[in-house]
């Protein structure tokens, strides 16, 4: 079984939003929601300073709260990868989902359903990347099967140092950072 | 394959490499139609085309689905955006969306600034331009009407007020932007560094950026190559008074004192040459005047240039080591926006002069030398030859200005001397944003007969236009080919991939009507914007339905470094890389750069200094509701250790109260340890006035606003903007 996830190399992030602005177009993100964005975390007093720019979204997370939560089953693990989706139809809108979510990845979009990342479903079914895996001109994001261990998002926690946010709550987050 | 160098091309052709002004056909609404398929179209069509969202024309595909405007992405076959966008060119569509765009012709109806208008015809608005262009020609003659252009889009105008007799053709990319820069690098290796920057950051092991902000200024390619580099493991030196991203990629963060980059520059060469770090066999191949040039250096050490600059001693002398062991694979970075101080001509020429000592220039990691392919212009009748010379700078009094000096052209629009200036035409640019002291330029306005802006947006300058012409956005049209020189020769197509959603026009529509009306329709010898391509691409080889399919076509690889075989030659007045420049000397300037302490400002101010956001172009996407989203106001960065004395709250809002007493719109503190404490920042481009810009009217402040006061660089003509100070004024008295 495949599960799919995102290394992402925070050394090479510039933090300039394209991951978000690909994603708002791609998903046809209504104005004024994003299912991405972008987190700096500045440590130090000026002029020794440290800085981490992490692109961020639904961890797609292997213990998902939101899935549990759920009173009508629209959140639901896919059989494709193990991504966490929505079925719109089914979402009464009650909320659940978004008050478990540690991440703070959901929102009630204007239509009245939960709504996030979808790791681009769509596009991985065809073969693609996620829309912003593919645009980031920075190279710095990586989208692949987390289980194989050839894979090349694989390789990459092998040989580097890296984190995943939020551990401690116990989701099993499928995004890494890289540092 | 027909594909020159630069350097055939500079001895083919004299320096004027700028690309062949370009008209157009008349194109009927249906003919437009016919012009691309995706008009036609259901279901889902890609069509390649190229970026306008800045200057950069990144080669991209849209995506059209059931006729409507879906997504863009970067073209692969593209060397410029290698098949990724930067966010603003992803996010390009909304500028096709967008619901503040101009509409319809504009003609004025109350007094200028008002922004009050009359809807019009096409025909009536070129009607009214075309007869007060001839009255102020047949008063003043035809060298009074200016140019102020932004971008390739510029070039159908270009043409048509060339064929129209004034030589008064400008943007403010050069007196406000790169101009410095290019005039340093072509007084010290005779060649400019141009556009898109013949830097090779992907091959650079150590890669100096001097208050360039790269990863914020989104020059896509750049960027790319900057990561690639870090990803690499590239040494990286970052000078800055502010902590930027590219700061947080580099090993060495020097937190300078906003304006004493020369100093350090000098401190640098002093360590190199003392400690004889430079390239020898490079200086002295290629070198003239080394010796005097070294001399120059004794008095500025490193500990001279602590006090200046706040660098330690130690890490000035740990950094030039730095560069010196990567040579020739060093690359000093010559930025882009470099207008700052005044004396940046000067400053730039230091970095120039400290890649030369490097062996950078024409090596791998360093500067390669572009190439392009072989399209020439279109062969049109010869430009009636103006009577009187350029307006903007008179009896050269800025002698080493190689293009038109903007804000020269607004003071004699002031004066009215050499001669007066009656007419404008502003393409694409927002000068009331782009040049400093927004009063000056309205007092010029004032003294117009004819202002004409033509534009996608309402923006602050078309406010005070008489008559605005609104304009596709790229995606609905073509323009001129770009040919452009680059790492590996190409040439780019933009075409319309979706039809205009008003009465909007392509450019070059606008311009070649125009000159019909003005008598000078022999400078349009074609019908059809397609049958111009076609003749310049068949004189050069090519074949327009390749490009239309491709959006690219790509020329052969050429060599692009010394080592390769590109010739090493030096344009400059001996043939040599100048240290000491004596065309400098004979012209009453420093031959070799000197250091003078840039003045203080009031006490309890701050140095206001401003940049780029990667989701903006200047001040023309803060209406892009895709861009709005990412970024909606500016906030003003400030020191942390300041925000707490002052008693401020970090997203509280304050406004800046500058030297003369201008106050700007509110905008938010960003409170951060990522800044020096005397200086505050904020990104260019918000604090929006214009009505119709209703998404970002008023939101965030304006740094043009509060750029009253600007250093003008004696050797060129720019205007420094890095001399305003500011004090922090609280939001609750002004309420
Ligand atoms: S750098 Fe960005 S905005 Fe500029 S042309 Fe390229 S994609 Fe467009």
């Amino acid at each position: 079984m495949a599960r799919f996830g995102m290394v992402i190399d925070t050394a090479k992030c510039v933090g300039c939003m394209d991951c978000v602005v690909a994603c708002k177009t791609e998903n046809n993100v209504p104005e004024g929601f994003n299912r991405d964005w972008i987190t700096t975390e500045v440590h130090g007093t000026f002029p020794t300073v440290q800085m981490e720019i992490r692109s961020e979204r639904c961890n797609q997370c292997a213990t998902p709260p939101c899935v549990y939560s759920c009173p009508t089953g629209a959140s639901h693990v896919h059989d494709v990868g193990g991504i966490v989706l929505v079925t719109k139809e089914e979402c009464i809108g009650c909320k659940a989902c978004i008050a478990s979510c540690p991440y703070d990845a959901r929102f009630i979009h204007p239509e009245g359903y939960a709504d996030k990342c979808t790791f681009c479903i769509h596009r991985v079914e065809a073969g693609m990347d996620p829309a912003c895996v593919a645009v980031c001109p920075t190279h710095c994001m990586h989208f692949g099967d987390l289980d194989d261990p050839n894979s090349p998002v694989s390789k990459l926690l092998a040989s580097r140092k890296h984190h995943s946010l939020m551990p401690e709550a116990g989701t099993q987050p499928s995004i890494f950072y890289l540092t | 394959m027909n594909v020159i160098s630069r350097r055939r091309f500079l001895k083919i052709s004299g320096v004027t490499a700028g690309v062949a002004a370009a008209g157009a056909g008349v194109l009927k609404g249906s003919q437009l139609l016919s012009s691309s398929d995706v008009m036609k179209s259901q279901g889902m069509q890609r069509i390649p085309t190229f970026c306008d969202i800045c200057f950069w024309k990144c080669g991209a595909i849209a995506t059209v689905k059931d006729g409507k405007l879906w997504k863009i992405e970067g073209n692969p076959e593209d060397p410029l955006s290698r098949g990724r966008l930067c966010p603003r060119g992803t996010g390009g569509i909304g500028a096709h969306f967008d619901p503040d765009r101009l509409r319809a012709p504009l003609i004025r109806r109350n007094d200028r600034g008002k922004e009050e208008w009359v809807e019009v015809t096409w025909d009536e608005a070129l009607d009214f331009i075309a007869v007060k262009m001839q009255a102020i020609k047949k008063s003043y003659g035809p060298e009074s009407i200016a140019f102020f252009s932004h971008g390739i889009g510029g070039n159908f105008f270009k043409h048509t007020l060339k064929a129209f007799g004034t030589p008064n053709i400008s943007a403010p990319s050069f007196a406000q932007c790169r101009g410095p820069r290019d005039v340093g690098f072509r007084l010290t290796f005779g060649e400019d560094v141009s556009s898109p920057e013949r830097t090779d950051i992907s091959n650079a092991q150590c890669l100096v950026l001097m208050g360039s902000h790269l990863g914020e200024n989104m020059h896509n390619t750049q960027v790319q190559e900057f990561a690639e580099g870090v990803g690499k493991g590239a040494t990286i030196i970052v000078v800055d008074p502010r902590f930027s991203v590219a700061a947080s990629k580099a090993k060495h963060y020097l937190p300078i004192k906003p304006g004493t980059d020369l100093a350090l520059l000098l401190a640098w060469m002093n360590v190199i040459v003392k400690e004889e770090l430079y390239d020898k066999e490079y200086v002295k191949r290629y070198g003239f005047g080394f010796e005097q040039f070294a001399a120059s250096l004794a008095e500025y050490t490193p500990a001279w240039a602590y006090v200046e600059t706040g660098i330690e001693p130690e890490r000035i002398v740990e950094t030039a080591r730095e560069m010196a062991r990567f040579k020739p694979s060093t690359l000093v970075h010559p930025g882009r926006h470099v207008t700052w101080y005044g004396d940046d001509t000067q400053r730039s020429r230091a970095i120039a002069l400290l890649n030369a000592l490097l062996g950078s220039w024409g090596r791998k990691g360093g500067f390669y030398t572009p190439a392009s392919m072989d399209v020439p212009a279109y062969p049109y009748p010869d430009y009636p030859k103006p009577v009187r010379g350029k307006v903007d700078n008179p009896d050269h009094r800025y002698p080493f200005a190689h293009e038109t000096i903007t804000n020269g052209i607004r003071e004699a629009t002031i004066t009215g001397k050499p001669y007066p200036v009656k007419g404008w035409f502003v393409y694409a640019t927002n000068l009331l944003h782009a040049l400093p002291n927004e009063e000056e330029t309205i007092h010029a306005i004032q003294n117009l007969d004819l202002l004409v802006v033509i534009d996608v947006i309402p923006s602050e300058i078309a406010g005070w236009a008489d008559v605005v012409l609104p304009e596709s956005v790229y995606l609905e049209r073509h323009d001129d080919l770009n040919v452009e020189w680059f790492r590996e020769p190409f040439i780019g197509l933009r075409q319309p991939v979706v039809e205009s959603p008003h009465d909007q026009k392509p450019n070059w529509w606008m311009a070649k009507r125009l000159a019909e009306k003005l008598g000078l329709g022999h400078f349009y010898p074609w019908k059809t914007i397609e049958e111009y391509f076609e003749q310049r691409l068949s004189a050069g080889g090519y074949s327009l339905e390749t490009l239309k399919k491709q959006g690219i076509i790509r020329g052969a690889k050429q060599p692009i470094y010394f080592d390769e075989g590109v010739p090493a030659e030096f344009p400059t007045p001996s043939g040599k890389i100048e240290f000491f420049s004596l065309q400098l000397a004979q012209a009453g300037f420093d031959p070799v750069p000197r250091y003078t302490r840039p003045p203080a400002g009031p006490p309890g101010s701050f140095r206001l200094l401003y940049g780029r956001a990667p989701v903006h172009s200047f001040s023309r996407t803060q209406s892009n509701r895709i861009l709005s989203d990412m970024m909606d106001e500016n906030e003003v960065w400030i020191n942390a250790d300041i925000v707490r004395r002052y008693g401020l709250k970090d997203g509280e809002y304050i406004r800046l109260k500058n030297q003369d007493n201008v106050i700007s719109n509110r905008i938010k503190v960003k409170a951060t340890e990522r800044i020096r404490p005397e200086c505050v920042y904020m990104v260019h481009g918000f604090g929006h006035t214009a009505k119709g810009l209703k998404h970002p009217f008023m939101k965030g402040a304006s740094d043009a606003q509060l750029l009253t006061r600007y250093s003008v660089d004696p050797l060129m003509g720019g205007t420094g903007m890095n001399v305003n100070f500011v004090t922090i004024e609280p939001e609750a008295t002004h309420g």
